[in-house]
């Protein structure tokens, strides 16, 4: 794969500084794998293959290993995303309540696809499993703001909230 | 205590997504401005369970239960009730069958026929202060445990209660435990599975956020009764508060000498952490969690060896539900003998089932295992929502299968669900009523359970594809008569082949629902299935509504005349159905 970027060095060394800090912190960091790349999404955002070398390297396991790991768990991506990521919840609860039509309302209204960055880098939208607020169903969670009961109609006004902030 | 008042505001997600949070806040600032901070108390709780009404607010002693309170409401809950005592009788809810307020919650249907459990605490202590905990007897079983009982007498009272496993197995918690102590080793672990992944089930949630240290007691418990001294709790990585409020527990614990070494002077020690999953249903299922734990990808291992003999790092591990875990310091309190006179015969004391679809009542119910699902969906989940009709109930969630009409009165166990080709799984009860297509419903699910296949085996893994594929064919109206039976064989030939729980009843869904509505798929696969919607002619008074939102302009006809509407044009939309004011549209 000639896309692939294993260049160690482009990362933010003041951001690596925190992942090694973390790292070090742990008891047994070659078990704590899934732990570790917690971190480093939460640090930068999303889990690019060169980091990923650097986390083999530094935690003691194969590239290979920490790739798969990587691409199992939905919960991480190695795709950079939008400033804030909004996700329909597409439990089951919310998909009998018409979550299905959000999620296209959602992706027409910022010309996205699912998955990708807008063109203002503001938004990526995704679907994820079930968040269990069933009782709000159906939901959209914006960052950790948990939006309730959403209409198709609300969806400009949510949209907007978050624009306006830039 | 010298409060005249405390005010329990729910911090559950539910309502914390609708601003309790906020309002907590606005609240304790309002009342210490007016100078009432000695009089009036105001507590963050976890989750009443009542979710589809929230936020919930509950005034004590006056035991009042406030309802969908808004921000804006706050200052006349407290110059209302709190300064003059006089009820705002607009919050109060409102029965949707007698359409009257109802002030108390135990005179709310919802309430009415619980009987709470795992649920005790919920709702009434305040979970991030450990002291409300012991004041309403917490840490009193872990305490008499390790003081009165040996770990063979503690196994003894879990066998002899009858508690199952409540994550979906159904398999004796006293067994599970007396395995794992029968091991001779040093080391051993006893986990709390707490990665919820059907989606439309959040008890644990609820139960990890309402009353985080019941499920730390009984890990201390169970570590005492199989000899594992490292608790390990693996957790969803989608709830955050949950987590949270678990980290605190521990701390709280662990300064109190709950956890830690020599408990109670014991000589006993013990102690938890917390790991966390990142999205994988298949983590639910314990051998892959236990992968999931050590770094790896969450794939299921084969058993035998169980983890009773072989588990996280190759060492004897029990792993149990937050949920069974919740029922066990209730079960040493008050004994075996208790725990056994509820419920059925195979199966004893009680379970949460999470209520939502189309159901006025949303929100989490315990009751008595035995109760009819009669009982649960029209007298505690007040009946379908706009008085439509019943369809079925799916249970189990993408491992389940549907329950229908017919079988209302059964009494639910994990026997009886089994014989009618659903299942007991975690609980949750998405309720489906007249507009629900079931073959939609089916191809949700298999969609759902064909990208969380981890991939290891080959029945599931190609299996649920091809059955996604045949679902997908028949509702775009390209499938054929043979399909159907294509997708059976298929059905059967992953239910028994596959490696784990999860592929053996991925396609649960679809066998269940093709026994009780087969002339639903009949109707995809021969073609004949309406795809448009109809206007009822003697219905229909003209008024003009559909035709102005129709999005495609299919609808004709003029002004006090019947429209039509052409069913060639027809999108399927729907927006003519919500617009009608006398319903007169026909749904496809």
């Amino acid at each position: 794969m000639s896309n692939v970027n294993l260049n160690i060095s482009e990362l933010d060394q003041s951001l690596l500084v925190k992942l090694d800090q973390y790292i070090a912190s742990l008891e047994d960091p070659n078990n704590s794998l899934i732990n570790v790349l917690h971190k480093a999404q939460q640090i930068f955002g999303y889990i690019p293959h060169n980091l990923q070398l650097y986390i083999s390297r530094k935690v003691g396991v194969s590239a290979a290993r920490v790739n798969g790991v990587v691409s199992f768990y939905s919960y991480f991506t190695e795709k950079k995303t939008g400033k804030n990521v909004v996700s329909v919840c597409m439990g089951t609860a919310c998909y009998v309540k018409g979550a299905g039509d959000i999620l296209k309302e959602l992706l027409k209204q910022l010309n996205v696809e699912k998955n990708d960055v807008s063109e203002d880098t503001l938004f990526t939208v995704k679907d994820v499993r079930c968040i269990g607020a069933c009782g709000l169903a159906p939901v959209v969670t914006v960052g950790e703001k948990v939006y309730g009961h959403v209409t198709k109609d609300m969806v400009k006004d949510i949209i907007n909230t978050y624009k306006e902030r830039g | 205590m010298k409060e005249r008042l405390t005010v329990l505001v729910c911090g559950g997600t539910g309502c914390i997504a609708s601003d309790s949070d906020e309002m907590l806040i606005v609240m304790q600032d309002k009342i210490k401005e007016l100078g009432l901070d000695d009089e009036v108390r105001i507590l963050k709780t976890g989750c009443f369970g009542f979710c589809g009404q929230g936020p919930i607010i509950k005034i004590q002693p006056d035991n009042i239960f406030y309802v969908k309170v808004k921000i804006s409401d706050i200052d006349e809950i407290i110059e209302e009730h709190i300064i003059k005592g006089r009820i705002v009788s607009r919050l109060l809810f409102d029965d949707p069958k007698s359409h009257k307020k109802v002030k108390a919650h135990r005179h709310m249907d919802f309430y009415k026929k619980q009987f709470r459990i795992a649920l005790r605490n919920c709702g009434t202590i305040n979970p991030e202060d450990i002291s409300e905990y012991i004041a309403s007897r917490g840490y009193e079983a872990l305490a008499i445990s390790l003081q009165e009982y040996s770990p063979i007498d503690v196994i003894k009272i879990m066998k002899d209660s009858g508690l199952r496993g409540r994550g979906g197995g159904g398999f004796p918690t006293g067994l599970k435990w007396e395995y794992t102590y029968n091991q001779d080793v040093n080391q051993k672990y006893i986990i709390c599975n707490a990665d919820e992944g059907d989606p439309g089930a959040f008890m644990d949630r609820s139960i990890l956020e309402g009353d985080p240290h019941s499920v730390l007691e009984a890990m201390a418990i169970g570590g005492y009764a199989t000899g594992a001294t490292r608790g390990k709790i693996y957790i969803r990585a989608e709830y955050p508060l949950a987590i949270k409020r678990l980290e605190i527990a521990i701390a709280q614990a662990r300064e109190y000498g709950f956890l830690g070494t020599n408990i109670f002077g014991s000589g006993f020690d013990f102690d938890v952490e917390i790991r966390l999953g990142a999205g994988a249903f298949v983590c639910g299922e314990e051998t892959a969690l236990i992968n999931s734990m050590t770094g790896l990808r969450g794939e299921p291992s084969k058993k035998p060896p169980f983890p009773s003999e072989a588990g996280y790092k190759n060492k004897p591990t029990s792993v149990n539900n937050v949920e069974t875990l919740a029922n066990i310091p209730a079960i040493i309190l008050k004994g075996s003998d208790w725990f056994n006179t509820i419920g059925t015969p195979m199966s004893k004391g009680t379970k949460v089932f999470a209520l939502a679809g189309k159901i006025n009542n949303i929100g989490l119910v315990e009751v008595p295992m035995g109760t009819t699902l009669r009982e649960i969906i029209y007298e505690i989940g007040g009946g379908i929502i706009g008085g439509k009709k019943f369809k079925a109930v799916q249970t189990g969630g993408p491992s389940g299968g549907v329950i229908t009409e017919q079988h209302l009165d059964t009494p639910i166990d994990y026997e009886s669900l089994k014989a009618i080709g659903s299942m007991m799984g975690s609980g949750g009860m998405i309720v489906l009523d007249e507009d629900d297509d079931m073959v939609e419903i089916s191809k949700f699910y298999l969609d759902f359970t064909q990208e969380e296949s981890c991939g290891k085996c080959t029945p599931c893994r190609i299996g649920t594809k091809r059955m996604h594929e045949i679902l997908e064919r028949l509702t775009n109206m390209e499938g054929t008569p043979e399909d159907l039976d294509i997708l059976e064989d298929l059905a059967n030939n992953i239910k028994y082949t596959s490696l784990c729980g999860l592929g053996q009843s991925a396609p649960n869904p679809v066998l269940s629902t093709l026994e009780y509505f087969r002339e639903e798929y009949e109707a995809y696969a021969y073609r004949t299935k309406k795809t448009a919607y109809t206007i009822i002619d003697d219905k229909c008074i003209g008024c003009t509504k559909c035709a102005r939102v129709c999005p495609v302009d299919c609808i004709t006809g003029k002004v006090k005349q019947v429209h039509i509407i052409d069913e060639a044009a027809c999108i399927a939309c729907g927006a003519c159905y919500d617009a009608c004011p006398v319903n007169a549209i026909e749904k496809p």
